[in-house]
């Protein structure tokens, strides 16, 4: 909403300065987004007399003028045609900033002849696009008269972000009637003298709607006027427009524009020897065509409202008026048009053509039910006085939905529920001057809600009305009471999870990203198993790269890693922490930690051999998130099971039971690294945190510490066993055979190849036995390895290599 | 003294003197001491002798002997000092050399604000509060008082997701508010949480991004009125900003969950492009607030004749780059390893109240 300070002036009598009146804005609610005051970006221009004007001696489109400035005469060079002597125009001095041109003045010699000043242009000035010649002022402005002032652009122009419950202060009126109301001068009393009817409207007005209930246009009232003349505007109302925007047009049109910024009342005028039998509002035909004002053609349909005649469409209801019946120069005879519009209704029809009016945006919000024939009056005053002719009684259809309500405000409400003061005169004061009518009620006093206001619902909107105008700052803060003296922990255990992941594998040297949510259709499709999850496609995605929720955060991360290798990273490890999406219910939405290296182990290094990241690398990720976690890391089984974008070979599930998967990591399949455009080797980890169970220990206190003063004793054994065996089933072979007395049991090798014979592998476990009681004697200690042997043995094929 | 003896002592401390290396000291260790060493075979020689001179010449042998492994320990020891410094003076480190390095990884700047966020609200007693990106209707807009058509909902640029046979679409949610309906429903006054968490929109430009994150705050009880919503907010913004003092702007504004409402300014000084909290003239707008609407507590299951409480809402990364001095949030999304390491923190560095934030 922009405005201008003298048009707010017309309607608030105050002497406060347009800084107060800007920070009075802010405090209640108008936010300010800018303010421009020309006069002050235009101080160094002022009024000057060119006292000669002659030819240039040594071109025949330049001439030198000597003019008279603020400050004595100067000569000047000019190229504009329409220099002459005697001319009144806008000088500058060298040294001054020119906005149209954007570079700074100097002094100069032309063609020989020195030339110390600049008469200028209104487009150099940034009024217009004129350049065809400089600005030529009427002479009655003495010398040194601020441009701004000459040229009526001395009025600062306001422009503030309404939101969208304050249709009222869509209209300079109700934007003064805030600021009266906040003590910034006082409202100026509405003229409402109705004008006289000189004859009956040769135009009927009609609702023509099948169901009264639906309401699209509860009211239409119409004016016909006779023998205007539609020239250009006075120059006041081109300057109000132009300032805030508006192109001038004609006089019929800038009238409505003015009324409707004024007052929040858009209205419609027609050229009424263009219509034909009365006018009506009804809803559109399927398919029904109109040619509108912005030059489209639109296709309607039947939910939207019309304004017709009997050759059909003239206007879209409350959004644009039709080309075909609109006022011209030409115009004499003229049909006003002043109606209710069903907001919901305008916005949708607005929103499915795609146009933005200001009368869109006004009728969305809603206009003052109780302003449809006052706006009437005061347009037709405004037509009568700047177009003349005659005004016909006014044609009324229909009637005014009934807006009248009131809340009671209790009188420690506003204490109550925004913690100040507010002396019970005062708080009627405020709402008083909103134009609530205030009495005294049993509970508190009864406001009733003026017509303007539809967003006010209920006690609180006037507890806001009382503390906005009041001024929010003015609340004394109140200190919250602890609950506890000294806070307790807040975090649930799955909080605590996600900060303990993140800042475990920051520290194994993993750098967290935070990537969209969304992803590719094919990476969406590659990640869960193939196709893509319909209930997790965006119908209105932003970009066809971003088109689907993520079902695994390794995507996002692989595309991450193949940006930064783009760039030149060579050794590469993210990870990401965050929610991943099996479908549109809340339970289908699952917290991952997740993680991807890829290259060398490190950058190169004098001391470290490089090596590539290998399976083993990730699977260590897991397991330090996993323990980490407070997941049972001696109860995890892994299983060489994988999801399909990773290395069938290369790549196992971390379980808890059966049941539970907790992660899975691997080499990421070459086919999948392909389509990233990522060269390897990479290998990632996934770990739903959330599926990691809560340890069920409540208290602090850890077991006893039992550590033994006996020393352990170690032996190594190497099992051959087929390749095919895993090496899982070795160690807890190994474990089983003596739980007693078996501490530790560690593979710290593994061979196959060379001399070995094929198929076969050794694998090299080293066995801790720790004694309780009393030192382990030799033959003790043969039985307990015999036992090893044979339990390996048994278990997986071992035999002892010899 | 015995003079064969004292030729004898005399002969081998001198060779032990002389001995210039330990094999040649254990030569002289075995040629004295050794069995067939020159003191043992004099000790040979006792046996024949009388009982008187038996004793007189052992024990002086005995003497000998002592003296002799003595000086031969000693010896060894000083033989072992003169070649350990001859050894160190060969051995040397260019230590100037890099030595083994870690690789560090770093904690992205939302999650380190999350902490910090979290600690500053865990100590005024407000749990964190989660809930699902994909909402429905329901919980995104009607129970905020957003009736299907309120004009609020077109600011808002919602992601939505294909309609369903029933004629429902669900959304992502535009804002973490929802959170508040979920916790609502599902507990009792009094309340006291934060929400932060990702939030969507269909915006992309200069300074949106279709993804950020939000944080909420909700409070609910009999009593709660807008000076304490001031009070813990200018309370918020000093722990978080890390100011004994910082002034705040409060504006009259509309948002549909709340009423009265308010939006908070933050005063800041730009220098160079660089924004400065805490200090200047100039208003920085840093979140929306107000009471909560009664149509939301009763959409909440909360009776509003008897509750009332206040909520807020701001943006995460907002404030994150406002505090660290982030120009670009686009490039909070973008993975950049350049950017996570430069504006990332170091994963012992956690923040705590006692310790300070950042």
């Amino acid at each position: 909403m922009k405005f201008t300070l003298s048009w707010l002036k017309e309607h608030l009598a105050t002497d406060a300065t347009l800084q107060e009146i800007v920070n009075s804005l802010i405090g209640i609610g108008l936010e300010v987004e800018d303010v421009i005051d020309r006069a002050e970006k235009l101080a160094p221009f002022k009024v000057a007399k060119v006292k000669k004007a002659e030819k240039h001696p040594n071109a025949d489109r330049l001439s030198v003028c000597l003019v008279e400035t603020a400050e004595g005469d100067v000569q000047v060079v000019c190229g504009a045609p329409n220099a002459r002597t005697g001319m009144t125009g806008i000088f500058v001095h060298p040294g001054t900033h020119i906005p149209g041109t954007g570079i700074d003045l100097e002094r100069g010699v032309i063609r020989g002849v020195e030339s110390n000043g600049m008469l200028v242009s209104e487009r150099e000035l940034m009024i217009s696009d004129d350049h065809e010649g400089i600005i030529d002022l009427p002479d009655h402005f003495p010398v040194g008269t601020p441009a701004a002032v000459a040229l009526g652009l001395d009025d600062p122009m306001i422009y503030i972000k309404v939101t969208p419950n304050r249709p009222d202060a869509l209209g300079v009126r109700g934007i003064a009637r805030d600021l009266a109301a906040k003590g910034i001068g006082t409202l100026v009393p509405l003229e409402t003298r109705s004008v006289q009817p000189s004859f009956k409207s040769p135009l009927d007005v009609e609702l023509r709607f099948e169901r009264s209930d639906a309401a699209p246009c509860p009211l239409f009232i119409g004016r016909y006027f006779k023998g205007v003349g539609n020239a250009p505007s006075p120059a006041w109302l081109k300057q109000r427009l132009t300032a805030i925007g508006l192109r001038p047009i004609s006089a019929l049109v800038d009238i409505t524009n003015y009324i409707t910024i004024t007052y929040n009342r858009p209205l419609h005028v027609f050229d009424a020897d263009k219509l034909d039998g009365p006018v009506h509002a009804r809803l559109a035909e399927e398919g029904e065509q109109i040619l509108a004002l912005d030059g489209r053609t639109y296709t309607l349909d039947s939910t939207m409202t019309v304004i017709a005649d009997a050759k059909g469409a003239q206007g879209i209801a409350g959004i644009i008026g039709g080309e075909n019946t609109s006022c011209t120069p030409q115009t004499v005879n003229v049909f006003l048009e002043v109606a209710l519009f069903d907001p919901l209704r305008t916005a949708a029809t607005g929103r499915k053509l795609g146009i933005n009016s200001d009368a869109r945006y006004r009728f969305e919000r809603g206009v003052d039910p109780a302003f449809v024939a006052p706006g009437a009056e005061i347009a037709s005053r405004m037509i009568l006085d700047l177009c003349g002719g005659e005004a016909s009684d006014l044609v009324v259809a229909g009637a005014a939905p009934d807006w009248r309500r009131s809340y009671t405000l209790r009188k420690s409400r506003v204490k109550s529920l925004a913690g100040i003061d507010v002396p019970i005169p005062e708080q009627k004061r405020i709402l008083a001057a909103l134009g609530f009518d205030v009495a005294e009620a049993v509970a508190g006093f009864s406001c009733k809600v003026p017509s303007w206001r539809p967003d006010i619902q209920g006690e609180p909107d006037l507890v806001e009305e009382v503390c906005r105008i009041v001024g929010l700052d003015n609340i004394p803060p109140q200190p919250l009471a602890r609950p506890h003296a000294v806070a307790r922990p807040v975090l649930s255990s799955l909080q605590k999870k996600t900060i303990v992941a993140r800042r475990r594998l920051a520290a194994r040297g993993l750098s967290e990203a935070v990537t969209w949510s969304f992803l590719p259709a094919s990476h969406a499709a590659m990640f869960a198993g193939g196709k893509r999850n319909d209930a997790l496609i965006l119908a209105n995605p932003i970009s066809s790269e971003l088109t689907d929720m993520r079902p695994s955060l390794v995507p996002n991360l692989l595309a991450a890693a193949s940006r930064n290798y783009a760039r030149g990273f060579d050794s590469i490890a993210l990870f990401e922490v965050g929610e991943v999406y099996a479908g549109d219910r809340p339970q289908d939405e699952a917290l991952r930690a997740a993680g991807l290296r890829r290259g060398p182990n490190h950058e190169r290094h004098w001391l470290s051999r490089q090596r590539p990241v290998d399976v083993f690398d990730a699977k260590a990720d897991a397991l330090a998130v996993l323990e980490a976690c407070g997941a049972p890391v001696q109860s995890l089984q892994v299983a060489a099971e994988a999801p399909d974008w990773l290395h069938p070979g290369r790549a196992g599930t971390i379980r808890l039971g059966p049941k539970n998967p907790l992660a899975v990591f691997g080499e990421v399949h070459p086919l999948v690294l392909e389509a990233f455009e990522l060269r390897g080797p990479a290998v990632a980890f996934e770990i739903t945190l959330s599926s990691i169970p809560v340890s069920r220990s409540k208290s602090s206190a850890r077991a006893a510490f039992n550590a033994s003063d006996l020393m352990p004793v170690s032996r190594d054994f190497a099992f051959v066993v087929d390749e095919t065996v895993a090496a899982d089933r070795i160690l807890k072979a190994v474990r089983g055979a003596d739980k007693s007395m078996i501490g530790d049991a560690t593979i710290f090798d593994v061979f196959a190849g060379g001399t070995f014979p094929p198929g076969k592998k050794s694998v090299a476990v080293a066995v801790t036995l720790q004694p309780r009681d009393r030192t382990l004697t030799d033959a003790e200690i043969e039985t307990i390895s015999q036992k090893i042997i044979s339990e390996v043995a048994r278990a997986t094929g071992a035999t002892l290599r010899s | 003294m015995n003079t064969t003896n004292q030729s004898l002592e005399t002969e081998i401390l001198s060779a032990i003197a002389a001995a210039p290396d330990e094999a040649s000291l254990e030569q002289l260790r075995i040629a004295s001491l050794g069995k067939k060493g020159s003191i043992s075979e004099q000790m040979k020689t006792l046996a024949a002798l009388e009982p008187e001179e038996r004793r007189t010449l052992g024990a002086e042998l005995n003497q000998l002997k002592s003296k002799v492994a003595l000086a031969i320990a000693e010896k060894k020891r000083a033989l072992g000092r003169v070649s350990l410094e001859q050894r160190l003076k060969q051995e040397g480190s260019d230590v100037t050399l890099p030595a083994r390095t870690e690789v560090l990884g770093s904690i992205h700047p939302v999650s380190h604000t999350w902490e910090e966020v979290v600690q500053i609200w865990g100590d005024l007693g407000f749990a964190v509060a989660e809930g699902p990106h994909i909402e429905d209707d329901f919980h995104n807009f009607g129970a905020l008082n957003m009736p299907p058509e309120h004009p609020a909902r077109q600011e808002h640029d919602t992601f939505y997701f294909n309609e369903k046979a029933d004629g429902t679409r669900m959304v992502l949610r535009t804002h973490t508010s929802p959170v508040q309906i979920r916790t609502m429903l599902s507990s009792k006054p009094p309340i006291r949480i934060i929400a932060p968490g990702r939030t969507f929109r269909c915006d992309s430009d200069q300074t949106h991004t279709p993804m950020f994150h939000q944080i909420e705050g909700l409070m609910i009880d009999e009593q709660t009125h807008l000076g304490h919503l001031k009070w813990v907010l200018s309370e918020f913004c000093k722990a978080f900003f890390e100011l004994d003092q910082v002034k705040m702007r409060f504006r009259a504004s509309h948002f549909p969950f709340t009423e009265p409402s308010m939006e908070v300014d933050i005063n800041c000084s730009w220098e160079g492009g660089q924004v400065k909290i805490g200090q200047g003239d100039s208003w920085l707008e840093i979140l929306g607030s107000g009471m909560v609407h009664p149509n939301v507590l009763k959409a909440g299951g909360i009776d509003p004749d008897r509750y009332q409480g206040w909520a807020f809402g701001m943006g995460l990364d907002r404030i994150a780059m406002l505090k660290y001095g982030i120009p670009d949030l686009r490039a909070f999304f973008e993975a950049d390893l350049r950017w996570l390491r430069h504006y990332g923190f170091s994963a012992i560095d956690v923040p705590t109240l006692a310790g300070g934030l950042s």
